[in-house]
């Protein structure tokens, strides 16, 4: 029985996924790296079971990271992208240019020509969104810097994607015929309706996601059908691929920004946990895919030269994936992370050469080459990152801490502290010096066991989750203080106390002025600016050691602080409106104008008449003085 | 209709027995604005802009402290320094508060007994709150006598609620306009007037 039949594949698939990823993930390879060995031992180096359709199923499988940034989006709401858009834009734009310019040179000096060159730079400074996220998800290091970064290269990279592969045709050296640009509907319209249809198509999604999907899928949910509710979230999620390809941009980009849309809905959980199946089968797939494409015929023709060029290449993209973390400051633990993790070539790169071989950028044989390059160094990637965490980042002292289980906490309190760090700490020993109990949550570990060896009773577990607070005795308590030093936690907090616990009064941390912004559009009314106080303190000593009278200088930090608070109110009402038209630096000075020449316009800051009466001087020495009502 | 402000004045609330049955039973009045001062200001910085807007939306002011150091307590002190600025309060051009009336409403720990000429505070409660009388009248407005609750260390539970009951009346009739101030006026303090009253109303 030959490989025709489709049940024959996906007998051969499903048993490679089955019996060798549980094994990989049990000796600790990760599962990405069992579904690339699965590929290799069913492709044409060992057992031959899948041919040349390998190439078609891995394009088919693509469609599994279509998914994943679906649901990526659906986890990352759009004002934590819109905190990441330095990391995006800065990051993620040095990495391609400085790596394709870098790849690109030196192939011109080898003698490629520099056309395809510049097509070699470009293609190969891409990494794997598959490879890299899902590896990183399975680790848990998505929320770390480590992660984040990553995610933000790799997201600049899947939409830098799109223009490379509308400059392709320009580096090509024979023209090539211009059917293919009919595939799409748009490519046959002129420049400006092509841009006007892929704005509108962009903003299809985001209207439609926020103001049509929610009672689209609010109906069908009404139905009580599970799986039509998963067919809905598929049809979703395919609708937009196709609607993204027909005006040519990627797919994958276009499920992101609709997973970003959504993921302030109140569907977000049920859709994620529909299209997860799925997207796993599918990378799976896709993984598989490519370790059964590796061609090792052509590896074993050129040993040296091909796995030389795979060490070349993660190398270089290593090397400069590091310096520019450290240029942004990335910890060289996090940094060793983010730079060895994201140096394969990655998936695109397939579709990219193709598409060079096609219009004959590159020479074929190049290309083979280098697609066998591709291909090896996507492997290489899941056995480098286990090389880096065994090997080296024992070096720098930082290993990944073990999770542990959440605390089971027993106490009643009117209070809880979430977040015991050098500011919640301040906050709840001075309730305790006065008698008021506090259950303290904090879910750094090693500070609950230094608290605990102390004898403050201290409980680990992530406060953001309901399940925790219901235990730390929310229902009874009074009053929450939010504390952590991380601002994405103290406002995923406050949702979820919002939610969850709405008759418990909110006090925040505050770690900045914007992120005081943030948390007073989240409507909360206590938000504490965690240096203000502290600067003030300061600038009233500052006066008095310039011989300003303290209790002066005291009033006048006083009426400073209420100004600038009553500023910060007005100012966090104005931000919605203002956000569309100024790029964030503008407005920081805008805001920055507008504080100080209301610093200098306020009569409120002059007022202590009372202790000092010019004006009644003045009467009194004109003889004018009298008591008011009598004549 | 008059409308009331009692600016209450009590650094150390808590431990004040009388004072807490006395405003629980005030604070509903519908007329009636009640104000805690130290609740409001604990850093003594006062919102003056504030303070002179309540005044002028209120017709009858009431200071409602503890007598300490034969005098009001610190905060109404500096509440008086800063508000009742010049040219606003008093000055000839200040006359936000001209025809308002004052009354004060204290709590002392000594018996009225004490403060008596030859007694052991040698002076009158009213020799005591001149200042705050002639202050009230640099302003242009009518002092009312005041009304005292006094030897509150010896009040028993059921007096103290006698008191607060009286209290209560005594605002809701201020409120109501059912008291004539110019009989109020002659007397030396408002529990004299209205025992007057009680007399004359069994006689």
């Amino acid at each position: 029985m030959h490989n025709d039949s489709f049940f024959f594949q996906a007998l051969v698939y499903l048993t490679a996924a089955v019996v060798s990823v549980p094994i990989a993930k049990r000796i600790g390879l990760g599962s990405v790296l069992g579904y690339l060995i699965a590929g290799v031992i069913i492709g044409p180096l060992i057992l031959g079971l899948v041919g040349e359709e390998g190439q078609d199923i891995m394009h088919f499988a693509e469609f599994g990271v279509v998914m994943m940034l679906f649901v990526i989006g659906l986890e990352l709401e759009p004002s934590l992208l819109w905190k990441m858009r330095t990391s995006i834009l800065g990051l993620g734009g040095m990495q391609v240019l400085v790596t394709s310019v870098i790849i690109a040179v030196i192939a011109v000096i080898i003698g490629v020509q520099w056309q395809g060159a510049v097509a070699l730079g470009l293609t190969l400074s891409l990494s794997s969104t598959a490879i890299v996220l899902q590896t990183m998800n399975e680790k848990g290091l998505m929320k770390t810097d480590a992660g984040q970064s990553s995610f933000s290269v790799l997201l600049f990279q899947d939409i830098a994607v799109i223009p490379m592969l509308a400059m392709f045709p320009l580096l090509a050296t024979q023209t090539i015929s211009s059917t293919d640009d009919h595939t799409t509907i748009v490519g046959s319209l002129p420049g400006w309706a092509q841009t006007l249809a892929v704005l509108a198509a962009v903003a299809i999604i985001v209207v439609g996601g926020k103001y049509l999907m929610r009672p689209v899928f609010r109906f069908i949910a009404q139905t009580r059908l599970l799986e039509i509710f998963t067919a809905a979230a598929l049809l979703l999620v395919i609708a937009i691929a196709v609607l993204m390809t027909q005006v040519g941009l990627s797919p994958a980009l276009g499920t992101f920004l609709a997973g970003v849309v959504l993921a302030n809905s109140e569907y977000r959980h049920e859709l994620i946990s529909d299209i997860e199946p799925f997207k796993g089968l599918l990378l799976g797939l896709f993984f598989i895919s490519v370790g059964a494409s590796i061609n090792f015929n052509l590896i074993l023709d050129n040993p040296l030269l091909v796995l030389g060029l795979v060490l070349a290449l993660m190398t270089l993209k290593s090397l400069i994936l590091f310096s520019l973390g450290k240029f942004f400051k990335i910890n060289t633990d996090q940094n060793l992370i983010f730079s060895i993790s994201l140096s394969q070539a990655g998936e695109f790169a397939f579709v990219l050469f193709s598409f060079a071989a096609q219009s004959m950028i590159i020479e074929a044989n190049i290309i083979n080459i280098m697609i066998a390059v591709v291909a090896l160094s996507m492997a290489m990637t899941p056995i480098v990152i286990i090389i880096n965490e065994k090997l080296i980042l024992p070096h720098f002292g930082t290993k990944e801490k073990e999770e542990k289980e959440a605390d089971t906490i027993d106490e009643e309190n009117p209070v809880i502290v979430a977040g015991f760090d050098k500011f919640g700490n301040v906050v709840g020993r001075l309730l305790k010096a006065n008698g008021i109990g506090t259950t303290v949550l904090d879910f750094n570990s090693d500070r609950v066991e230094v608290l605990r060896k102390l004898g403050i009773k201290v409980y680990y577990g992530d406060a953001s989750r309901h399940e925790l607070l219901h235990a730390a005795g929310a229902e009874k308590a009074k009053l929450i203080i939010i504390a952590f030093s991380n601002a994405e936690k103290n406002l995923a907090l406050v949702e979820t106390v919002k939610k969850h616990f709405p008759h418990l009064k909110i006090l925040v941390r505050a770690l900045d002025r914007p992120d005081a912004y943030e948390l007073l559009s989240a409507e909360v009314k206590d938000v504490y600016r965690e240096t203000i106080d502290v600067s003030l303190r300061m600038g009233i000593d500052a006066m008095r050691y310039l011989g300003v009278r303290a209790h002066h200088a005291h009033r006048a930090a006083k009426t400073f602080l209420k100004h600038d608070e009553r500023a910060l109110r007005n100012l966090a009402e104005m931000r919605g409106d203002k956000k569309q038209y100024l790029s964030a630096a503008k407005q920081y000075i805008a805001e920055l104008e507008e504080i100080i020449q209301s610093d200098s316009t306020d009569p409120e800051l002059e007022r202590d008449a009372g202790w000092d009466i010019d004006s009644l001087k003045e009467e009194v020495n004109k003889g004018e003085f009298k008591i008011p009502g009598k004549s | 209709m008059s409308r009331i402000l009692v600016l209450f004045a009590h650094p150390a609330l808590e431990k004040s027995r009388v004072n807490k049955s006395l405003i629980k039973e005030i604070e509903n009045i519908e007329n009636v604005t009640f104000h805690d001062l130290y609740e409001e200001y604990p850093d003594f910085y006062i919102d003056i802009k504030k303070e002179q807007k309540l005044l002028t939306g209120n017709d009858i002011i009431i200071f409602h402290h503890p007598l300490y150091w034969y005098s009001i307590p610190a905060l109404l002190k500096q509440w008086e320094d800063l508000v009742l600025e010049h040219n606003w309060a008093y000055g000839s051009k200040g006359n936000a508060l001209v025809g308002k009336k004052l009354i004060q409403v204290i709590t002392t720990g000594g018996t009225s007994q004490a403060y008596k000429k030859n007694s052991f505070n040698r002076f009158t409660i009213r020799e005591f709150l001149i200042p705050i009388e002639q202050t009230a009248v640099l302003c242009g407005m009518i002092y009312l006598p005041p009304y005292l609750i006094q030897g509150t260390h010896k009040l028993t539970g059921n007096e103290i609620e006698t008191y607060a009951a009286e209290y209560h009346k005594f605002i809701l009739n201020l409120g109501q306009e059912k008291i004539d101030l110019n009989d109020l006026l002659k007397y030396e303090t408002s529990n004299d007037f209205l025992e007057k009253l009680i007399t004359n109303k069994n006689a």
